[in-house]
């Protein structure tokens, strides 16, 4: 009985996950992969066969193209961005100032707030007459219409989203600045070096590691960006800002060409594979590599930021 | 001295610019009908008024979403508590066959973005009636609506594999010990764990939390009606509705903000400790 108990109960205990997960997760994942092989465009309820047909369609359609040029566009300016502003921000929150504490809750907020309040909020900051073409105007530079100029829009999201992201990889780079050797600094201020010097031979080369990592989890994120394209813009004006998310969406729930959507899902699902591929790899090399663990590093952070409070 | 004040200049303006936003909506919130809400030069309201805010909550059903994000949000961390645990325990603590198997199956979920699977599940999700056109139960409190709305984030490989994490690192001879005092692998695990790991399992209840109730694209495809919106939903009816009239609209987003703002000062650590968990953000 107790041999059949050990042999047993591990299972007992992953039953319920993983029949949820095989229901909620395996089984849709498996229809996706047969819905992008059927054509639902003519007949939604008795979808034709068509194989390849629905990638075919897809490669041939312009819209899917500047959808994805579009996304590819958003990755390169906002993943070099979120790699290297939010470093600017840690060196900044780092310092042992009165008050640090406060000014780092302050300044992770944007992280927290939804963002579909965020996106409201930019678009009203946006408005033809709203509060950044007014600051242009004290500058003398005439508005700009930020969300219905099609050369301006895409970008004009991506600045909501790197100022939405910055804080969060801000306190990503923050825990690897505090767990630099300060003998390391003492040594380069002994050799005289600048303060600009010493964050570029000490600092950077001890946050490679969050770099890379930084990298990973901002292109994924840029690879899915939905909501603040469809608060701000709905995809609009003529295209300019729709994604590869945005575009199965406007395919699936829109249009109702589920197989064609499928298909997109699986072309980005490609993609993101690949990349996350790379970064399971270095979650594990956390795993190999007897380091504090990650909520110890945090316990630290926070005494820091108490500490600088009391200073 | 210089020095330190550059310092702090830079940091109010990260501050402002942080910020700014948040406080440009909530001006606009309270300022009056007579008021220009357009012109920044008049930043500050002249005659503050609550007036838009029951405004908001009167013609759109505020207290409903708000009820329903409540609702979902906290439902979603408690599956999400239990299953993560569930599976991890044995995946961390026992050995068995298949344990590796397991493991990678769970870690493969964790690659395949929602987005590629919305299409069948929605089907799935309307086939059990579980949205808002269906004829299950009209009435309140709509479990079913609830129920779909949950149900894709009721468990993620994220929190298994962060619990497992925590789980792995715990000394062996805990166990032991509490084996020879007579524990079962249930009392084990509650009285003897789960203890140790309570600001991990804090970290995943508050990133869970924050990430459902800024959920938009799952709730968007599955409600219709009103009085089943969650908040980020609502809101974006709300801006559809009113599309001219922004001291509504931001008077709305403002509520919607303040639980989760409120949230957020009081739990502010482990909001932080999940951002170094490396967590894949929404």
């Amino acid at each position: 009985m107790t041999i059949l108990n050990k042999h047993f109960k591990p299972y007992v205990y992953l039953a319920v996950p993983l029949a949820l997960m095989a229901i909620f997760f395996f089984y849709p994942l498996f229809l996706t992969f047969k819905m992008s092989l059927f054509d639902y465009s003519h007949e939604l309820y008795t979808p034709e066969f068509t194989g390849v047909g629905n990638y075919m369609r897809l490669f041939a359609s312009a819209p899917f193209w500047q959808a994805a040029g579009n996304t590819l566009v958003f990755m390169l300016g906002v993943v070099p961005a979120m790699m290297v502003l939010p470093i600017v921000l840690a060196v900044l929150v780092n310092g042992k100032l009165k008050g640090m504490a406060f000014f780092r809750t302050l300044i992770y907020l944007p992280v927290v707030v939804s963002m579909v309040v965020v996106g409201l909020a930019w678009k009203w900051m946006y408005a033809k007459d709203g509060i950044i073409n007014y600051g242009l105007s004290l500058l003398h530079i005439p508005p700009v219409d930020w969300l219905v100029n099609p050369d301006v829009a895409l970008y004009a999201v991506m600045i909501v989203v790197v100022w939405k992201g910055l804080a969060y990889y801000m306190m990503m780079y923050l825990a690897q600045l505090q767990s630099v050797p300060k003998a390391l600094y003492d040594a380069a201020k002994i050799d005289g070096a600048s303060t600009l010097a010493t964050h570029w031979h000490v600092t950077l080369p001890h946050l490679r590691p969050t770099l890379l990592l930084v990298a990973i989890i901002s292109t994924i994120g840029s690879l899915k960006v939905f909501t603040e394209i469809y608060v701000m813009t709905g995809g609009g004006p003529i295209g300019s800002t729709r994604t590869l998310v945005y575009y199965i969406y406007e395919q699936a729930f829109e249009n109702l060409d589920l197989g064609l959507a499928s298909a997109a899902g699986l072309l980005l699902m490609g993609v993101l594979l690949v990349l996350s591929l790379i970064q399971i790899r270095y979650f594990q090399q956390l795993d190999d590599t007897p380091k504090p663990s990650r909520h110890q590093k945090a316990g630290t952070l926070e005494t820091e930021a108490g500490e600088s409070h009391h200073a | 001295m210089l020095k330190k004040s550059l310092h702090y200049a830079l940091l109010t303006a990260l501050v402002i610019a942080s910020v700014g936003p948040f406080l440009w909506l909530l001006f606009t919130a309270i300022k009056s009908g007579d008021e220009n809400i357009f012109n920044p030069a008049q930043f500050l309201p002249q005659k503050p008024t609550l007036a838009n805010f029951s405004e908001t909550w009167n013609k759109v059903s505020m207290g409903s979403y708000m009820l329903n994000s409540v609702v979902v949000a906290i439902l979603t961390v408690g599956f999400n508590l239990v299953f993560s645990t569930l599976a991890a325990y044995p995946l961390a603590r026992m050995q068995f066959t298949g344990q590796k198997g397991v493991f990678l199956v769970i870690l493969s979920t964790m690659m395949i973005p929602f987005q590629v699977i919305m299409i069948p599940l929605y089907l799935i999700v309307l086939k059990a009636g579980l949205t808002d056109n269906t004829m299950l139960g009209p009435g309140w409190p709509p479990i079913h609506v609830w129920a779909g709305l949950i149900i894709p984030f009721a468990i993620s490989g994220f929190g298994i594999f962060f619990v497992r994490q925590a789980l792995v690192g715990l000394p062996k001879e805990l166990e032991e010990s509490a084996v020879l005092d007579g524990c079962n692998s249930v009392q084990v695990l509650l009285k003897v764990l789960l203890p140790l790991i309570k600001p991990t399992l804090a970290t995943l209840a508050v990133f869970t939390f924050m990430a459902s109730w800024g959920e938009f694209l799952w709730p968007s495809i599955l409600l219709s009606e009103e009085k089943h919106f969650t908040l980020p939903v609502g809101l974006v009816y709300l801006q559809g509705t009113f599309s001219s009239n922004w001291r509504i609209i931001a008077a709305g987003t403002v509520l919607s903000m303040l639980p989760i703002i409120s949230f957020f000062l009081i739990l502010q650590r482990y909001f932080v400790s999940g951002t170094l968990s490396g967590s894949v953000k929404g």
